[in-house]
């Protein structure tokens, strides 16, 4: 077990590097960072400077050299347009972004799972037909619209929640949450439920998916003849059954939510590392975007090993040890 | 546990035989069997049609700068044009006729929705097959590889594509394999790591039949109804991430919009109740989805063979 | 309010009128007491030597003066000096303000003056560092506490100007302090009218009024000034009524906005011309990588560098068109760099006359009878409406047998190739300040690093007539021959259609009707223009 998580750590380092050197190359190729950064009308000497100052006066490889002897010390960078630590940047937004992708993925699994089951047990009702078509919606409609529509909608016609921003937070574990006050859950909601469409319309689909194909199945069938309850049937062995491909996907979700909820966080004007990222992005700084993507690529790693990890608790079929082979 | 997995293995073998007894035939019959999935998969061939058509249907060819005029801009639905004809849908900013732009805008998102999610299908479920069949190193390379991909941001990828093959739908489609393929290979692993521990594999690998045989015939269609799911759901993800990109300025050129970034086009104006520009391409874009999913829904349920009764 | 409604409703109709008004008037006085505003481009640091950005340079101008400051048509006003005048062709002395203390207490001094000029061209890691405005001055002199004179090496007639970029700090604050001390709030300490409460990056400012403030005493107790980037969340945002004044304000809501009785607007022509860059680059025999025969192969020469061709683009442009369909109104067409007002506006240079059969004649006269292909780059996300511009410009170029294609990119690939001079045509903008030589010799003069000239002149125009004159002209103290030399150089380049000029963007916010906003040239959103419509503008 604990050779199977080193072998994992290690893998994640050198998935970190590669993703580095990837990003380093990659943000070189888009464009010129002091072409953006500088005001338009500094003239050329003042141009030289700010390459100088910004270290990228040395070749490319150089620039990596420099990157990686202070990553090994810890030290990511500092933001060119910030003049700050990336890292600290980065980890001043986390709390943001992760009561959202949570608020989500807590909402796509109470909103979804019964929907799902409902549907799977009776496949041919209208309600059930009327739950799969409106799942369609969740994934066919892009973000962007579907969240001016909720702000149109709730903020400015109905006046019931506010448009945009964070709510007022409270400290907890040493850093900022919104979560914690009536206000800033207020605030959370339509981001969240913006953010949670795609995967409340997947969660219903697997669900369904995995009752209708686990009620047919023998062991089902003996658990009826024994005379279980009904209730006791699909909510212990039918339910357990279609857990594991929801819990992969909801973990992976969980990863690719913080990842890709750039769109979301920008029309709710949410201060997360999404926003960071893509205004980051916008401007080129590269500190901030490498030291991003590897903390994103580590959660990544930790979120698989945990996914991994809960299958061989639900499923004892799946050995960890057995992958080592 | 180990009476339920042979519970299921049990039924499995008897299922598969009965498969390569079936004809071609049986499966249209099965298809048949929905009247909902007809009904989607005519919507389908129409969509299909008018896409392919367009250049014959339309009115006015959106993409010919020469033919449209700034005059007619944000025309409402019904107003007779400049050029003498009626825009049926309105027009957009450019004075662009909305129905000749969603026809050919259908083109567009039809062939990088369908065609990046059935690369990155192929790709990433061999993959995923692969890894799961073989194991230690290879099965870490290429999780690590899904990973590295998983984490990578979709608007990042594409901004660094673009910077290096430039503008251009064939480089959007190859962005949107890129970030997708990971997915695919993802789920076939899970279900697959799931399917190779089971005795009718097992039972395969006595009967010493080839490795290629196993992962094609006996792995790959148990791993199926997911794949399905997921594909059917990437095709309409894969249409709703191109007009995300297009939102963002990274999409197809914007002489030659795709139903994505006449939504984002419109998007702007929806505030000041010119609805038409984003409403009707995203009823395109709806119908469209949801009859690709009709079908999908159903080919899912013919093809799993444990849902036979 | 309640109460004041059921009186309006006793009132006849007639006056109905005023009542409505009452209630507009004592409604602010109830809450006039925080102000909330959303902007649409991220502050990044409260560091005002950091990053020479407009975002950042508003908020410096909340927290900090300058010895100059500018009023809102960017004209020159007193600031932390009271006066300045040239005492030799190559000093200016600046007498101080007396009594004004920055927000911990410590007096203005010349001592911070001194200070100051000595920071702004060493702030560590500056991606755009404010050093080209104080480059001039070769010596300080401290004359008394009040009095200080800057020495230059040549005569620096637009020192002044230079120095209303630059915000003084306090010495015995921030000798020590770190961009990031400015970032955390613990040195964002000035004489300004607000001093900051709390910063929380990309997200929102919080700010207090300074009462000791020497200047004019702020409206509100309070402001919270947030970042909304997505242009439409913006707007929603003020409809919702969360916010009480946006800036940035999304043409295609316009219409809505205008119609809409809860909201008023205040716009003002800025100084921003948008227009097109054209490859001067290439030699009248070579080609230009995206002009092409109307066959699709290469032409052999570059009809760029043949006047009657850039005429002929130039005319074939209905300004008028654009500014009314695709801006709504919200630009002037314009035929030079700065609107009528300003120093150094050629009278006589108005927006080039729109006629099509001319641009063919045009053409035809230079060889070019069937037009040829070209493709037009612009931005899609750094000027209103670029991408749109640059669609219409297509059409109407491909109307007079030019067949344009138009590539819109984003202005993170857009303008690294653009320096690169990768391109033909390009749509680009250029925010001036009001002294006429800004421009000119940043665009139009040919590109020279060593003097500093054309750092922006990516289609490489290059006329010596026209870079005498400038150069003249950055020398001559005198205001009145200096605007004659200016206005003869931009006479010459646009009558050689060195760039085609498309428009000069209207600066436009927009606020609860309850506010009231005295909008700035300079783009820049600044809480202390803001006022309860029932106060009158301090004048």
């Amino acid at each position: 077990m604990s050779v199977y998580m080193l072998r994992r750590l290690l893998q994640a380092v050198a998935v970190v590097f590669a993703m580095s050197l990837i990003v380093f190359v990659g943000v070189y190729a888009i464009g010129d960072p002091v072409e953006i950064l500088i005001s338009p009308d500094a003239d050329q000497i003042e141009r030289e400077r700010a390459i100088a100052a910004l270290g990228l006066d040395l070749p490319l490889w150089e620039q990596y050299f420099v990157f990686l002897s202070k990553a090994l010390q810890g030290d990511l960078g500092r933001s060119f347009v910030f003049n700050e630590p990336a890292l600290r940047l980065i980890l001043q937004r986390m709390p943001a972004t992760l009561e959202l992708a949570f608020g989500a993925t807590i909402m796509a699994l109470v909103i979804g799972l019964p929907l799902g089951l409902y549907a799977g047990l009776r496949p041919d009702s209208p309600v059930s037909r009327t739950i799969m078509a409106g799942s369609i919606l969740g994934f066919s409609l892009p973000t962007f619209w579907v969240g001016l529509m909720l702000i149109m909608v709730f903020a400015v016609q109905l006046g019931w929640l506010p448009s945009t921003g964070r709510g007022p937070t409270r400290e907890f574990l040493g850093m900022q949450w919104s979560f914690l006050t009536w206000d800033g859950l207020r605030h959370l909601l339509l981001p969240a439920i913006n953010l949670s469409l795609f995967k409340i319309s997947l969660v219903i689909r697997l669900t369904r998916a995995g009752v209708r194909e686990t009620i047919l199945m023998d062991f089902v069938k003996f658990a009826r003849a024994k005379g279980l309850s009904p209730n006791r049937v699909i909510f212990v062995h039918v339910f357990k059954n279609i857990l594991i491909p929801v819990v992969t996907v909801v973990g992976l979700e969980l990863g690719s939510t913080i990842a890709f909820s750039v769109v979301t966080e920008s029309v709710f004007a949410w201060p997360g590392m999404g926003k960071l990222i893509i205004d980051s992005i916008n401007v080129l700084d590269r500190p901030v975007i490498v030291a991003y993507l590897m903390i994103i690529v580590m959660m990544f790693i930790i979120i698989n090993l945990v996914v991994d990890l809960t299958y061989s608790v639900l499923d004892p079929r799946v050995r960890l040890e057995a992958k080592g082979t | 546990m180990s009476d339920l997995a042979l519970d299921r293995a049990a039924a499995v073998p008897s299922v598969a035989q009965e498969r390569v007894e079936t004809p071609f035939r049986r499966f249209v019959a099965e298809f048949a069997e929905s009247k909902l999935a007809l009904l989607g998969l005519g919507v389908f061939v129409v969509i299909a049609l008018t896409a392919i058509f367009a250049p014959w249907l339309a009115p006015q060819n959106p993409y010919d700068l020469g033919q449209l005029d700034i005059m007619d801009g944000r025309m409402e639905p019904g107003t007779v044009g400049g050029a003498g004809f009626t825009f049926w849908l309105g027009t957009d900013d450019q004075g662009r006729d909305m129905l000749s732009g969603i026809m050919y805008g259908l083109r567009i998102s039809l062939s990088v929705g369908a065609g990046s999610a059935l690369i990155a299908c192929f790709i990433g479920a061999s993959l995923g097959l692969l890894a799961a069949y073989a194991g230690g190193r290879t099965d870490s390379l290429i999780m690590r590889l899904v990973d590295l991909q998983l984490s990578f941001p979709a608007i990042l990828a594409a901004l660094m594509i673009l910077a290096f093959l430039g503008k251009g739908i064939l480089n959007v489609v190859i962005a949107l394999v890129l970030v997708e393929w990971a997915y695919y290979a993802r789920t076939v692993r899970g279900t697959a790591l799931v399917e190779r521990r089971r005795e009718y594999i097992e039972a395969a690998h006595c009967l010493a039949l080839p490795t290629r045989r196993i992962l094609f015939r006996h792995l790959l269609p148990n791993c199926m109804p997911p794949l399905i799911v997921v594909a059917t759901m990437q095709v309409a993800r894969a249409i709703a991430l191109e007009a995300t990109l297009s939102f963002l300025g990274l999409g197809v050129p914007i002489t030659e919009p795709s139903l994505g970034l006449l939504i984002a086009n419109g998007y702007e104006y929806m505030l000041s109740g010119k609805y038409w520009i984003s409403f009707y391409p995203g009823i395109a874009l709806l119908i469209t989805i949801v009859s690709i999913n009709l079908v999908g829904d159903q080919l899912r349920d013919v093809l799993n063979p444990r849902l036979r009764k | 309010m309640s109460g004041i409604l059921r009186r309006n409703a006793s009132i006849a109709v007639g006056a109905a009128v005023l009542g409505l008004a009452a209630v507009g008037a004592a409604a602010p006085e109830a809450r006039a007491q925080t102000l909330t505003m959303a902007v649409g481009a991220p502050v990044t640091s409260l560091d005002p030597h950091y990053h020479q950005l407009s975002p950042n340079n508003a908020v410096a101008d909340m927290i900090f003066d300058r010895l100059i400051n500018t009023d809102n048509l960017s004209r020159m006003v007193p600031g932390l000096a009271v006066e300045w005048r040239p005492v030799g062709p190559t000093v200016w002395e600046f007498r101080l303000r007396p009594g004004v203390r920055f927000h911990n207490g410590n007096p203005f001094t010349a001592e911070d003056v001194a200070f100051t000029i000595q920071r702004v061209p060493n702030v560590p890691n500056s991606p755009s560092s404010f050093a080209a405005y104080v480059r001039p001055i070769q010596g300080v002199e401290i004359v008394d506490p009040l009095t200080i004179r800057l020495r230059t090496a040549s005569p620096a007639p637009l020192l002044p100007q230079d120095l209303t970029n630059v915000r003084i700090l306090d010495r015995e604050t921030h000798e020590n302090a770190a961009t990031e001390d400015f970032n955390a709030g613990r040195a964002a300490i000035g004489t300004g009218p607000w001093r900051v409460v709390q910063h929380r990056s990309g997200d929102r400012i919080e700010f207090e009024r300074n009462d000791g403030y020497w200047g004019d005493r702020p409206a509100f107790q309070r402001v919270n000034y947030r970042m909304i980037t997505n242009d439409a969340a913006r707007t929603a945002a003020l409809l919702a009524g969360d916010v009480e004044f946006i800036d940035q304000v999304p043409t295609s809501d316009l219409a809505r906005l205008r119609g809409d009785q809860r909201v008023t607007l205040s716009e003002i022509t800025g100084l921003r011309l948008i227009f097109l860059g054209l490859d001067h680059l290439r030699a009248p025999n070579e080609d230009s990588p995206f002009v092409t025969g109307n066959d699709g192969r290469p032409l052999g020469r570059n009809p760029l560098r043949d006047v009657r061709v850039r005429r002929a683009l130039s005319i074939a442009i209905d300004r008028q068109a654009i500014v009314e369909r695709v801006m709504e109104g919200a630009a002037t067409p314009a035929g030079q760099f700065l609107p009528p007002g300003v120093f150094s506006h050629v009278p006589e240079l108005g927006p080039p006359r729109y006629d099509p059969q001319e641009a063919r004649r045009l053409l035809a006269e230079a060889g070019y009878p069937d037009g040829f292909r070209l493709t037009l780059h612009s931005p899609n996300d750094r000027y209103i409406n670029d991408s749109r511009i640059a669609q219409a410009i297509g059409q109407m170029w491909t109307r007079i047998g030019v067949r344009t294609a138009v590539e819109a990119q984003t202005w993170t690939t857009f303008i690294g190739r653009a320096g690169r001079q990768e391109f033909s045509a390009h749509l680009i903008g250029w925010g001036s300040n009001p002294e006429g030589s800004h421009p000119l010799r940043n665009i139009i003069h040919t590109a020279n690093r060593e003097r500093g000239f054309g750092a922006s002149n990516r289609g490489r125009y290059s006329n010596p007539e026209v870079d005498a004159l400038i150069e003249q002209a950055l020398v001559e103290l005198d205001d009145e021959k200096r605007e004659r030399l200016l206005q003869e150089a931009k006479r010459k380049a646009f009558e050689d259609v060195a760039i085609i000029p498309l428009h000069i963007q209207t600066n436009i916010w927009a606020m609860r009707r309850n506010l009231a906003h005295t909008p700035r040239n300079d783009e820049l959103t600044r809480a202390q223009d803001v006022r309860p419509a029932s106060v009158p503008a301090a004048r």
